[in-house]
Order: C-alpha cells, then structure tokens, then sequence
C-alpha cells in the first residue's frame, strides 16, 4: 500500500515538473515560433525583389503600377523617431531616478515613484490621442514660442550649473582673499553671455512656423515620455540596489554627497543603468500606435537628416497602417514586404537586447575586477 | 440492413441540412470599399431574417471577382467593374457576371476654414499632390506650405483618389497618411496649411470644401454626374438572382428607405432618393 502510495506521489511530482517545464518552455516555443513565421512571409519578398531596392532606394509606392518598395527612408524615420525619444527619455529618466533614490526624502520618493509608475500603465492609444488632437495642433499654432520656452528650461538651469563649476576652476590660482569677488566677477560675466546668446536664440527660434504638427519632434517627445516610467523605475531599483553600506563607506571617506554620487553609487549602478536605458528605448522603437497617429506618415528623409519638424514614417507605423485586408493577396510582394519588414525590426531588437546583454557582462567582470 | 437504413436516412438528413445552408447562407467578398455596406446590410438582413447567415469579407475588388468566378462567393463586391479578362474567365467557368450599383463614392477635396482658396481645378490639385505646387501662394493664397494629407494606400477612398486625381503618376513623398476619414477631417480642421480629401459623407462645417473645375462636391452634383472625383460603387452576382430568394432581397436592399439611410451613414451616396 505505501509502495503504491509513494509511486504515486512520484508520478505527480514527474507530472507536475514535466507540466513546470512545459509552461517555461511556452514562452519560448512562441518566440521561436513568430521569428519562424515571419521568416517564412518575408522570404518570398527578398526573393521577389532583391535585396538592393529595399535598404538604397526612398520611393516607397507599395500600390502604384509599378510597385516600389525602397524603405530606406522608413528605416531613417525609425531611427530618427527613436534617436528624439532617447534624447528626451535618457537625461530626463536618469536625472529623476538619481532624484528620487539619493536626493529626495523618502516620504517623496513613495509618493512619486508610484505615480510615474502609472504612465507606464496609460494605453499607447492614449498617448496617440493626445500627441494628434492636443500637441500637434499646439505644435503648429505656438510652435516658435514653444521651441525658444524649451530651449530656456533646457539651457538655464545646463548653463547656470556649467558657469558655476567653470568660475569655481578659474579663480583657483587667484589668492584667497580676493578669491570670493574674482569668482562673482567671472560667474557674471559668463551668465551675461549666456542670458545674452540665449535671447538671441530665442528671437531666432520664435520665427520659425512648424507648418505640420504631425512630426518627428512631435512624436519624440510622446515616445520619450512612455520610455520615462521604465527608464525611471528600473534606473531607481538599481540606484537603491546599490546599498546603503557603499555609501556610507565613501562619507566615511570623507567624500561629499556629490563625489558619492558619482563616483561610487552611479558606477556601481551603471549596468542596470544602461539595462534601464536599453529597456527605454525597445519601448520606442516598437511602439506603433502613437507613431501611427502622430507622425504624418511621409515616407522621405528629412532635408537636413536632422530636421525633427518634418513629418517621419517608421517601420512600426508601416506595417501596422498598410496591413489592411486589401493587401492580403498572398504571394504578391505588397504583402510579402510587410513581413520582411517586421523582420528586420525583429533583428534590430535582437541586436540592441544581445548588445545590452554584452555590456552588463562586461560591467559585472570589471566591477568583480575591482573588488 | 438496419444499419444500412440508418446510414441512408443519416445521409439524407445530412444532405437536406447541407441543401438548407446553402438557400441561407450568403458569402460576400470583395472591395474594402464596399465592405462597410455589404456589412450594414448584412448586419441589417440578418436581424430581419434569423434563418440566414451573411458572411462579408473584404479583399479587395480583384480578390472578389476572383471568388465569385472559382464559386467561393456570391457576391463580389467591388469598386470598380470586371476587367475584360475576368469577364472571360467567368464566362468561361459558366458564370454570368450581373452587375448592380448599389450606391456612389465622391471625394471632396478639404481645406482649413480659414483658407481663403475658394477653389481648385482637377489639374492643380494633380499638381499640388505631385508635389510640382508646394505653396498656397502659388495658387493665390498665403505663403504657407502646403501640408497634403492622403488616406492609406490601402483604403478605397485612396484607390478612388489615385485613380481619377492621379490617373497612374505617384504621390510627392512629403505626403502625409492618416488612417481614415474621420482623421483626415481632424488633422484638415486643426491644420491651417493642410489639403486634403474625404469621402463626401464625411463633410461637415468644421472643414471648407472646395468645388473643383467649379463644381460644388455633393450629393447632387456626383448623382448628376458633374462633380469629377466620384465613381459607382458595384455588388456583382451570378445571373439575376431568383426573384423573392434571400440573395435577391440581400442585394436589392439599397433600394429601400432603409438601406438608403445606411449607406448615407456610412458617408455614400444612394443611387436612388427615396
């Protein structure tokens, strides 16, 4: 009776660990199985048209008679779209999390945290919603004042922080009791310079009329702004992983709280920095709806490469708005170029996770290294 | 024997159901176009007559002749007529393609209200998307530059756009494309730069409608034939359909009141006025 009764005990442990592994296994199983299928879809497109008109060439006229399929420009679009949310997402994100895990008291940083937590949470269509009916339209009625008022937050406090640093390391030399009057004379001077090149920059911005509010800058700054809750929390988790004992071992040290910072808490947090980062941009690299929504859709490079005012088209945005029933049509190009294009999407996620993965590694055996 | 008379009245029942799908069941294919009426009416006919089953799908005006000729449909719906070639095949396979235009699509060209063009001909609206007219004050306006805004490439109202406006040659590359109707208008209403179209059911005075080669866009002016951006919207089936069969009312629909009234809220136009 035992004998049959642990036999059974022994058949459900060999089930239940089977079933486990089966439910690990899933995940995988369905990774595989999308890169497969969509392999499978855009093959027939390479062999179709080659593989030179669709990364060299601009005309992207998937209906016309004759079709073309250059995506070059959409590939740029992406790439632009992603660069803009980076540059918005990344010293915003850091600065925050930095804010929140070794500036702010920690009653604030509950109640914060939480908060920016729950931007993550708003649907993508949301954000489309608003970045189409409220910024674009806003974009175009205000958009010269808009730019030179960002370009006063950006470069006062950048600017005020740079002057005092530089008038304290220039008034070094100079002898101790005129030390104090040397540096207020320089730290004027520089912020006059500033404040002066500022209006000018700001008299030049204001001119400018953005005559499409459905824009890269437009959807910059939205994707930017879905990439803060993970940049932030992720960021903040590694920030406090990073202890309290290292800490306080550098104030014992005698170093201050800003040679802490960043001598000691953001290198030893650095992977996880860089993990949050990475995390950030995936986020705006896939994601569609916004960019649907809220780029206009052009498929062509903007003239300068760098000029976030003219409409964009991105990968994303393209296969989601030309996946229409119309186009499937098996085994005609227009539909088979949807696939191959989702593929190199697919690649170049692949890429920058297997990069992200490289330098954690790389940052765990230089810190093992230190210690 | 027992068994055998069992399988035989098994295979009759069984043929007798598969005779009753067939009366009731109605399979529509076809333009994305026609689409959204076949399924109002579907939606409509079906909530009538609970019996019968109308299944609409939507792949485009060739998938649907194709369909209809391989006997995979009764009826294709499509934004344009035959091509001589499916006619052939479809004579070919026994099949007698019957047309009937259930309703018509016109495309108004819109501005911001507050554009002072009062309005275009066909050639300069050719022009402005070829990207060869790039600001409104080539055409009389303001210095802006022209924002043009476009459906999807693979909408119906583009197809109908590309067609009678661009007669073949490709949209300037700096167009922007929108996801539908209701957008264009949106993006139009809060653009004061940007053109645009949209189907003529979608005006309202939120946007300037702007009469081309003279014409006033309108219900009116597509129905007489004036207005130059329309075209007939077709249902295709095979042979008239039997007087008094589910299929015969199905496709008739659009000569009622009712079924004039749903295609008017789809944003077309109704061959008839009731």
């Amino acid at each position: 009776m035992s004998d049959a009764a642990s036999r059974l005990r022994r058949l459900a442990a060999f089930f239940s660990q089977g079933f486990l592994l089966l439910a690990t296994a899933l995940s995988l199983v369905a990774v595989l199985l999308i890169i497969l299928y969509i392999a499978r879809d855009a093959i027939p497109f390479f062999k179709l048209r080659g593989l030179k008109e669709l990364f060299t060439s601009t005309s992207w006229f998937p209906s016309g008679n004759p079709p073309e399929f250059g995506a070059l420009a959409i590939f740029v679009g992406s790439g632009l779209v992603t660069l803009g949310a980076i540059a918005v997402a990344v010293p915003l994100g850091i600065a925050a999390a930095i804010a929140l895990s070794d500036i702010l008291p920690y009653r604030v940083r509950q109640m914060v945290k939480p908060v920016i937590e729950i931007l993550a949470a708003l649907p993508s269509v949301a954000y489309g919603f608003f970045s189409l009916v409220i910024f674009a339209p806003l974009l175009q009625n205000h958009g010269g004042s808009l730019l030179s008022l960002a370009a006063w937050l950006i470069a006062l406090p950048l600017g005020l922080l740079l002057i005092s640093v530089i008038s304290e390391i220039a008034t070094r030399p100079v002898r101790a009791d005129v030390a104090k009057a040397a540096r207020l004379i320089v730290a004027a001077t520089l912020a006059a310079v500033l404040v002066r090149g500022l209006l000018a920059l700001s008299a030049a911005l204001n001119k400018v009329t953005i005559s499409s509010g459905t824009n890269a800058l437009n959807v910059s700054i939205i994707l930017g702004i879905m990439a803060l809750p993970t940049i932030v929390s992720v960021a903040e988790d590694s920030l406090q992983a990073a202890g309290r004992e290292l800490r306080e071992g550098s104030y014992a040290l005698g170093a201050t709280r800003a040679e802490t910072l960043f001598k000691v808490v953001i290198p030893a947090a650095g992977s996880g920095i860089i993990a949050a980062v990475i995390l950030g941009v995936m986020r705006a690299i896939g994601e569609t709806m916004v960019v649907w929504m809220a780029s206009g859709n052009a498929a062509q490079i903007p003239s300068p490469w760098f000029n976030f005012l003219s409409p964009v088209r991105t990968l994303t945005a393209t296969i989601a708005g030309d996946m229409g029933e119309a186009d499937q049509v098996l085994g005609s190009s227009r539909y088979h170029v949807l696939f191959a294009l989702a593929l190199c999407l697919l690649l170049i996620s692949f890429a920058a996770n297997l990069a992200s993965e490289w330098i954690l590694r790389r940052q765990q055996r230089r810190l093992g290294g230190l210690k | 024997m027992k068994i055998l008379s069992t399988i035989f009245t098994l295979v009759l029942m069984a043929g007798s159901l598969g005779f009753a799908a067939d009366a009731n069941k109605i399979v529509v294919d076809g333009s994305t176009t026609v689409g959204p009426i076949a399924k109002a009416f579907a939606e409509f006919y079906m909530k009538q007559n609970p019996g019968v089953n109308i299944t609409v799908s939507e792949s485009g005006s060739g998938n649907g002749a194709k369909s209809l000729v391989n006997k995979s449909c009764q009826v294709a719906s499509m934004s344009r007529l035959l091509k001589l070639n499916e006619y052939e095949a479809a004579v070919h396979s026994e099949i007698l393609p019957v047309v009937h235009v259930v309703a018509l699509d016109g495309i108004a060209m819109i501005v911001h209200p507050g554009n002072p063009i009062a309005k275009l001909s066909m050639a300069q609206v050719k022009d402005i998307y070829l990207g060869k007219i790039k600001n409104w004050n080539q055409l009389g306006g303001p210095n802006a530059p022209i924002v043009i805004i476009s459906r999807d490439t693979n909408s119906g109202t583009y197809e109908t756009f590309e067609g009678k406006v661009m007669q073949g040659e490709k949209i300037a590359k700096n167009c922007e494309y929108v996801g539908s109707n209701g957008a264009i208008r949106q993006r139009v209403q809060s653009t004061p730069s940007a053109l645009g179209y949209v189907g003529i059911g979608f005006l309202d005075n939120t946007v300037k409608a702007l009469p081309i080669d003279n014409v006033v866009p309108s219900a009116e002016t597509v129905k007489n034939g004036s207005y130059p951006i329309a075209r007939p919207l077709y249902m295709v089936t095979n042979d008239y359909p039997r007087m008094g069969s589910h299929l015969y009312r199905y496709v008739n629909l659009y000569l009622s009141k009712k079924g004039q009234t749903m295609i008017e809220e789809i944003g077309f136009i109704p061959v008839t006025s009731y």
